[in-house]
């Protein structure tokens, strides 16, 4: 992600993982702004500003997130508008 | 160069100066150029229903602003890509046209979801320059040790400035 970055703390995994079979992932890429996912994180699942800014700082440390999980169609729904914000964001299984 | 984006009454405003809008004109501009509209089948039930193309564009600007939803079921990706990358087309080619239709040289006051559009927009610059320029992490600390007779120098400086637009933006929402 790019700069402009708030202050980094440690913090442990935030990623959504309830017992469901589809999950959506959102990978790290060199141009979105940390500040920018973060938004939009709280913009598309109305996640408060402290689970967007965990799940984005997962993302960038660990180069992907779970953001969501629930029914396959849900997960499309969400990365067709994670697409529309230009963040990369794929579905898939859990596993 | 513009101080950025701030809140302002139920928006956000920014001042822009002529070279600041003809450059954010031409930019957007080449974004509706690149992203055709989405309903451009063949098949015009295919066409009146939005279903387009499984198959991932060619051109890696567009590969980035329309990605595989599938990282490893090629069939499961194309078969979303059918069903909606036309409607992403159509979404960036109305973002694209909220920004020129808004932008002018002065103050410019934009409504929450105006905001929203030039927000989807210049991002959509920022990929489109990020994927030519193959723009990395590091990329502020090249700009920085980069020579200004550097041919690449005025498209960096273009990205840092759309960055530094783009921050300004998401701040003056929060």
């Amino acid at each position: 992600m790019g700069s402009t970055a708030p202050a980094e703390v440690e913090r442990p995994s935030s990623d959504v993982r309830p017992d469901v079979p589809w999950l959506t992932i959102v990978w790290n890429d060199p141009v979105n702004l940390m500040s920018y996912v973060t938004y939009v994180f709280q913009a598309v699942f109305g996640y408060p500003r402290e689970k967007a800014e965990k799940l984005m700082m997962d993302v960038h440390h660990k180069g992907r997130a779970v953001v969501a999980s629930g029914a396959r169609e849900e997960m499309e729904r969400d990365v067709q508008i994670l697409h529309s914000y230009g963040l990369w964001a794929t579905v898939q299984r859990d596993s | 160069m513009s101080t950025g984006f701030r809140a302002s009454g139920k928006g956000v405003s920014v001042k822009l100066d002529v070279g600041e809008v003809s450059l954010l004109v031409s930019l957007v501009s080449q974004i509706l150029d690149l992203v055709e509209p989405g309903a451009t089948g063949d098949d015009p039930i295919e066409r009146a229903l939005g279903i387009g193309s499984p198959e991932e564009p060619s051109d890696p600007v567009l590969a980035r602003l329309f990605p595989a939803a599938y990282a490893d079921d090629d069939k499961a990706a194309g078969e979303f890509r059918r069903y909606t990358e036309a409607t992403l087309r159509d979404g960036k080619r109305a973002d694209a046209t909220t920004l020129l239709e808004t932008v002018e040289p002065g103050k410019v006051q934009l409504t929450a979801e105006q905001a929203q559009a030039w927000l989807r927009a210049i991002n959509d610059v920022r990929l489109a320059l990020g994927v030519r320029l193959e723009v990395t992490e590091e990329v502020h600390e090249e700009i920085a040790g980069m020579s200004e007779d550097d041919p690449r120098y005025p498209a960096f400086v273009t990205y840092d400035w759309l960055t530094y637009l783009q921050d300004t933006l998401v701040r003056a929402l929060w």
